[in-house]
């Protein structure tokens, strides 16, 4: 499967959610992260159940809160 | 159109050459009022910039004092002022650079109780804060207040700023949502930040301010704006405004609360 993640194209297998694809994807605070799949952002509670499909665009946006 | 004087005429001159600013641009920017909040590593870029720029009103919001660790990166305070309050420490300077305007200070931290006050005497807000808190508060008030603002944030190596038309435009909680969950969150000075970054995000966040007040160019609406110092890759990321958005979205929030501060428990 074929998908798009921050911009890059990946090679991934088929079935994977979203909670899999944060582990696959080595992302230490899915706490941390806003996860956009193809223009709509995802709750917390919908990744589980959300699974990717080919061709889909998926951008991690991490929190930032420093500033001083 | 106001009568410049020979010296905002030199002053400002390369602005005023600039196409897309030019006399009446000028005119705009010394007319403008923006509020920065958090006179740190961010806050001090913004302040030095808008200052010089002309802005004619800029209030300062900060209720620290400046301390030695804050040297590295928040280049509007000096070594001999270690102990002052930053916003007077702040204020000194932006007169020093430009004596034409005016520097409103509000030596405090915002809450609920105050934000609103503060904020709607201003044109445009700068987030320049160091917590989740501060940063949602300030979006919730900008949204309500009917603001435009720069949300900015800095980790590490890293930046994202973004910038907000309220009720136009995608906001923070748009994509964002809520603040993280307080152990998750690795903002305090144990994250530590690259002093230049902060720099970076700041002068990033100034430039936008102008362009709002100017209406110049495209600021970045519906799009956030991140970067990654290490590898100096910068990056865009599209978005709508969310029409299910907590705060912006359908009947969006009416009133004002506190988020749940995050304590560091390493001295900033
Ligand atoms: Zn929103």
């Amino acid at each position: 499967m074929k998908i798009t993640i921050n911009g890059e194209a990946k090679e991934l297998r088929d079935g994977l959610s979203i909670t899999e694809l944060l582990v696959v994807e080595n992302v230490e605070m899915p706490e941390m992260v806003s996860v956009q799949l193809n223009d709509e952002f995802l709750k917390q509670d919908e990744y589980a159940a959300t699974i990717v499909k080919e061709g889909d665009d998926i951008n991690f946006l991490y929190f930032m809160g420093g500033g001083a | 159109m106001r009568d410049f004087s020979d010296e905002e005429l030199e002053r400002y001159s390369r602005h005023i050459i600039l196409e897309d600013v030019g006399i009446e641009g000028q005119e705009k920017i010394l007319n403008s009022k923006v509020l920065i909040i958090g006179a740190g590593g961010l806050g001090s870029p913004v302040a030095l910039y808008l200052a010089a720029a002309g802005v004619g009103e800029i209030g300062i919001v900060d209720g620290d004092v400046v301390d030695l660790s804050n040297l590295q990166r928040q280049v509007i305070h000096t070594t001999s002022e270690v102990g002052t309050a930053k916003v007077i420490s702040a204020k000194r300077k932006m007169e020093a650079i430009n004596p034409n305007i005016k520097v409103t200070v509000y030596q405090t931290m915002l809450d609920a109780s105050n934000i609103l006050e503060i904020v709607k005497g201003y044109d445009f807000i700068i987030d320049g804060t160091d917590n989740f808190s501060a940063k949602f508060l300030i979006n919730d008030a900008c949204i309500i207040a009917n603001k435009p603002y720069s949300h900015g944030g800095i980790l590490r190596f890293g930046g994202q700023t973004m910038t907000i038309k309220p009720h136009e435009s995608a906001c923070y909680a748009c994509v964002f949502d809520s603040p993280p969950p307080a152990n998750a969150i690795p903002t305090c000075s144990s994250a530590g930040i690259l002093g230049a970054v902060a720099g970076m995000l700041g002068t990033i966040q100034a430039t936008e301010a102008l362009k709002v007040i100017v209406g110049v160019g495209e600021p970045l609406y519906n799009r956030l704006l991140s970067f990654d110092a290490k590898a100096m890759s910068f990056r865009n990321i599209n978005f709508k405004k969310n029409p299910k958005c907590r705060v912006c979205g359908g009947e969006g929030i009416k009133e004002l609360r506190d988020y749940e501060a995050v304590v560091c428990e390493m001295k900033r």
